[in-house]
């Protein structure tokens, strides 16, 4: 251990430290629990900061750890979402009932957190389940958050079991991959993967095990009641930075490891785009519930993500990540406006927001500006990621697959439509009142609609990205 | 800097400047001066354009400018006009304007109202200067969503079922494109080197016939679908039913156009090969629309409706036209493009206009307006004279034009479909003439309508305009024939070998 080793791993050692804070700040008497709420927020601010210090590429830990430039990238896009999640749920911890809860709320939150940069700085699957396991046990704590409502219980309870199950599944691929090579090092892998029946058999099982995750179909079932059950700023974690994480995970085993058997892979995920895309988006069409909605709405989108596979070089990577980060802005815009309507009035249902434009007019353009980005309308962001993706499809001559895909998103946009129409076309009796928005709030919607305005013109970012691969 | 992105700005400086006022005076006023700058802006590109063909330069595209944008991709901010593009920016601005005055009284949100029809146009125009397939598509897309708001706000009727069948079978259209530009792309390189979105790059270097033969389809239907391609054309009645008064105006004026326009610019001038061997099938489709569209404004009663089945069978007329691949046919088909969307667009001003007093679009429950009305009235006689094809007026020359051309075709299939095509003449005058006998002679059916106002001063700004045009093309349509004929004659030539 000496200080290069120390500045490597800075983003998980102050990561550490701010979960110490945590268990220091839960001694302090309970009325000045509420600054601890402030204290994270700028030490999280801090940290995310830091963590776009420039590094040089590194293996600790006998190649356990890998770090580089791209690793870093996508562990700054987890902590950015992540600093917007915290400033969006600064109101709700602030409410009487969550007082007590707020170290305990910051501890899990961040101890998942950390098993993320892990997955993503694994350079050996045992890394990677280290990490995937602490990432996933904490996100059921955060789940069953208000535990004393059934829903959210039942939430944690079924989110335990499934991914208990995710994980048998992707430690069985696992295995069968030690057997078959004898090691768990990605860089000895890398030149040994070949496509035996057995691997291949293995591959499905990482695959499937990931998809859980990912809440591809069919193993998309706990979505939709986890996400309903949870607090929004759960649940919005649940569809950006958890998501996001084993995104990048699966993205950098599959480009890394398993380049070799790009062949078998991009077919089980050509199926699974397919799947996810019309099984999503037919059960998003009828949800009246605003959570249960962006549930089916993050597995549609989840399913477009797998077009990017669909190109095996690094057309394909840049674009995984790009729409990723444009997901996360445009996704975390909309759990906001939620998120805001949700604390003051706890109404979560789509009716509810008939008449919104009149009284909450910038609340209403923002969500239309990030609804118009997940369904990949121009200007914005999200246009420019839909079409790279459909773009990395169409490079492997998918047509018909670029031609589903699109048709998708068609309908999709009939459901965000729905809601611009609630919100700017339906009359209401008793309309949500004129809302407050705090300057923690505020700053979140900044950072998220400067992300869905400006990333799309932005090809530098692009550029930047695709430098890293 | 290139002068065609003005083009872009002044929209642009216009919408920021009503976001900034809050007086509803102040709106109308910057949204007027906004597109008065537009009008008058595109007047001079006019001028320009005339001076640099005057002074010999024979390029293809004139003011071309390039900035890479995507290098990955080779996506690059292109832009360029040629004759064809210059004659729809001309289009846009006059309906464009025309279509501010005529919303002079919008009820309620007037504000948002303004800001999404100037941003309807900022992509219309995006798309007609653009020489990159990429930044045409975004501009598509942005000059179509901002449709479903302003039918479902401000629209009458079943707004909100128009409004989202309009939107979503548009976006299917764009969808199918989307699969075509894709297939351009990544066909635009056969002999390896860079792919590129690059219009004039993919025409000069040609796309191989098999990729031709199945990208075609795509292509030509996806904006067949804008414009109005029967089976796809079922969106437009209820669209422009349901849409405010200067919303269909610049719907079926300028919105219809970007898909005659694209099919050529697109479609037909990158797949000349499988343009040849599909036209067929889109010239039985397109002679349907023609007679179907016709016989369907027979049968309604909305005068919305009318009008809207007219524009079916007006803008299947260009489609038509394009497919004869002569270059008469096209030209005339151009010129079928300007006129249509002046007169149509005059036509919805008018319906606008007459039901804003009467309150009521039903032919049979109006009559004798002439008495009470005259100066709105004689405008609608004047657009209707001009949807028949009377000589003097656009109509007449777009519609002789097209037949002409279509005629040059010998063989038996052009001859027939030519025929069927040129029936809807007569259905034309049928439905134009009722209307007009219905609505504006005969005696007054509702002794309300006696004190009805005539045109108010922005009323007439907007139709006077509109009308100047329509009367200019018809008198003198040499000027704008030249302007269309010069880049046609270049494009028809790599079309017909």
């Amino acid at each position: 251990m000496n200080w290069d080793t120390l500045y490597i791993l800075r983003q998980e050692i102050l990561l550490t430290v701010l979960i110490l804070i945590q268990l220091i700040g839960d001694l302090s008497e309970d009325e000045k629990r509420k600054s601890i709420i402030h204290v994270t927020l700028f030490s999280f601010l801090l940290f995310t900061l830091l963590g776009f210090l420039p590094g040089e590429p590194a293996s600790l830990f006998g190649g356990m750890y890998v770090s580089d430039d791209l690793r870093t990238l996508l562990k700054n896009i987890l902590s950015i979402s992540t600093l917007i999640i915290l400033l969006q749920s600064s109101s709700w911890l602030q409410k009487p009932d969550n007082q007590t809860k707020i170290g305990a709320f910051y501890l899990s939150l961040f101890s998942t957190l950390m098993g993320m940069y892990f997955m993503i700085a694994a350079g050996n699957f045992l890394m990677l389940y280290l990490g995937l396991e602490l990432a996933t046990l904490p996100l059921t704590l955060l789940a069953a958050f208000d535990k004393q409502l059934r829903r959210s219980a039942e939430a944690g309870v079924k989110l335990l079991m499934s991914s208990a199950v995710s994980s048998a599944v992707l430690l069985f691929g696992l295995s069968m991959i030690y057997g078959v090579y004898g090691t768990f090092y990605f860089t000895e892998l890398s030149v040994l993967s070949d496509s035996s029946y057995l691997s291949v058999l293995a591959l499905i099982f990482f695959i499937a095990g990931l998809a859980f995750k990912l809440s591809l179909v069919p193993f998309h079932l706990w979505t939709a009641d986890v996400y309903e059950g949870a607090p929004l700023s759960v649940t919005s974690y649940f569809s950006v930075v958890s998501k996001g994480a084993a995104l990048f995970t699966l993205m950098l085993v599959l480009y890394r490891v398993f380049a070799t058997q790009n062949a078998t892979w991009s077919l089980a995920l050509n199926i699974l785009a397919i799947t996810t895309m019309v099984v999503g988006n037919l059960f998003a069409l009828r949800q009246k519930n605003m959570k249960r909605f962006l549930a089916f709405s993050s597995i549609t989108q989840a399913g477009f993500m797998m077009l990017g596979f669909m190109n095996g070089g690094s057309l394909g990577m840049t674009t995984l990540v790009y729409f990723m980060l444009i997901y996360a802005v445009s996704n975390l815009a909309i759990f906001g406006v939620l998120a805001i309507v949700s604390n003051t009035t706890s109404k979560e249902n789509m009716d509810d927001f008939n008449g919104f434009y009149k009284t909450n007019p910038g609340l209403s353009l923002i969500m239309l500006v990030s609804l118009f980005s997940l369904a990949g309308i121009p200007p914005v962001a999200g246009f420019f990621g839909k079409f790279f993706l459909f773009t990395a499809a169409a490079s492997s001559g998918l047509y018909i697959l670029v031609f589903i895909a699109v048709l998708n998103a068609t309908l999709s946009l009939y459901y965000y439509l729905l809601v611009v129409k609630a919100m700017f076309i339906n009359t209401n009796d008793t309309p949500i009142p004129t809302l407050h928005t705090t300057l923690y709030e505020k700053a979140a919607f900044a950072l998220c609609l400067m992300g869905v305005a400006v990333i799309g013109f932005m090809s530098s970012l692009y550029n930047y990205i695709q430098s890293l691969m | 800097m290139n002068p065609l992105l003005l083009l872009l700005f002044i929209p642009i400086l216009t919408m920021a400047g009503i976001v900034i006022v809050t007086d509803l005076k102040w709106v109308r006023v910057i949204s007027a001066i906004g597109m008065s700058a537009q009008l008058l802006f595109s007047f001079v590109l006019l001028y320009w354009f005339y001076q640099q063909r005057g002074a010999g330069n024979t390029d293809p595209m004139l003011f071309v400018s390039s900035t890479m944008w995507y290098e990955s991709f080779n996506i690059q901010w292109k832009f360029g006009i040629d004759g064809i593009s210059m004659a729809m920016i001309l289009l846009t601005s006059i309906v464009t304007f025309a279509g501010i005055f005529v919303s002079w009284q919008v009820e309620n949100l007037q504000k948002e109202f303004f800001i999404s029809l100037i941003l309807l146009a900022t992509g219309v125009y995006g798309f007609f200067i653009s020489i990159d397939l990429f930044t045409m598509f975004l501009f598509y897309e942005v000059a179509v969503i901002p449709m479903y708001l302003l039918i479902g706000i401000w629209g009458t009727g079943p707004k909100e079922y128009s409004a989202m069948k309009l939107t979503l079978m548009l976006m299917g259209g764009s969808a199918l494109l989307l699969v075509g530009m894709l297939g351009i792309y990544f066909n635009s390189a056969p002999e390896g080197g860079q792919l590129t979105f690059d219009l004039l790059e993919i025409k000069r270097v040609g796309i191989p016939l098999s990729a031709q033969l199945f990208f075609f389809p795509f292509t030509f239907i996806g904006f067949g679908v804008l414009g109005a391609l029967f089976p796809f054309h079922t969106w437009s009645p209820d669209g422009h039913a349901s849409a405010p008064t200067a919303v269909s105006m610049l719907h079926a004026g300028v919105l219809m156009k970007l898909g005659g326009y694209g099919a050529f610019r697109v479609a037909m001038y990158l797949m000349p090969e499988a343009a040849h061997e599909l036209a067929w099938i889109f010239i039985i489709l397109t002679s349907i629309s023609v007679v179907y569209g016709a016989f369907g404004a027979i049968w309604q009663k909305d005068l919305k409706y009318i009008n809207a089945y007219s524009s079916v069978s007006h803008c299947g007329l260009v489609l038509f036209a394009l497919l004869m691949m002569n270059e008469t046919a096209t030209t005339g088909a151009i010129l079928q493009m300007i006129s249509h969307g002046l007169m149509t667009a005059l036509f919805f001003a008018l319906i606008g206009m007459i039901y804003g007093r009467t309150h009521t679009r039903m032919i049979h429950e109006m009559g004798g307006l002439m008495k009470v009305i005259p100066f709105l009235s004689v405008l609608y006689v004047i657009a209707g004279l001009a949807s028949l094809g009377l000589p003097g007026l656009s109509g007449f020359v777009a519609e002789m034009t097209i037949f002409v051309g279509a005629f040059q075709h010998s063989d038996t299939f052009h001859r027939i479909a030519t025929i069927v095509a040129i029936s809807s003449i007569v259905i034309t005058a049928v439905y134009i003439l009722r209307v007009v006998g219905t609505l504006l002679l005969g005696p007054l059916k509702n002794d309300h309508y006696l004190h009805l106002q005539d045109a108010t001063w922005f009323e007439k700004v907007g139709g006077v305009t509109l009308v100047i045009a329509i009367a200019a093309i018809g008198m003198a349509p040499l000027w704008l024939s030249n302007l269309i004929r010069e880049p046609l004659t270049a494009i028809l030539q790599t079309l017909t070998n």
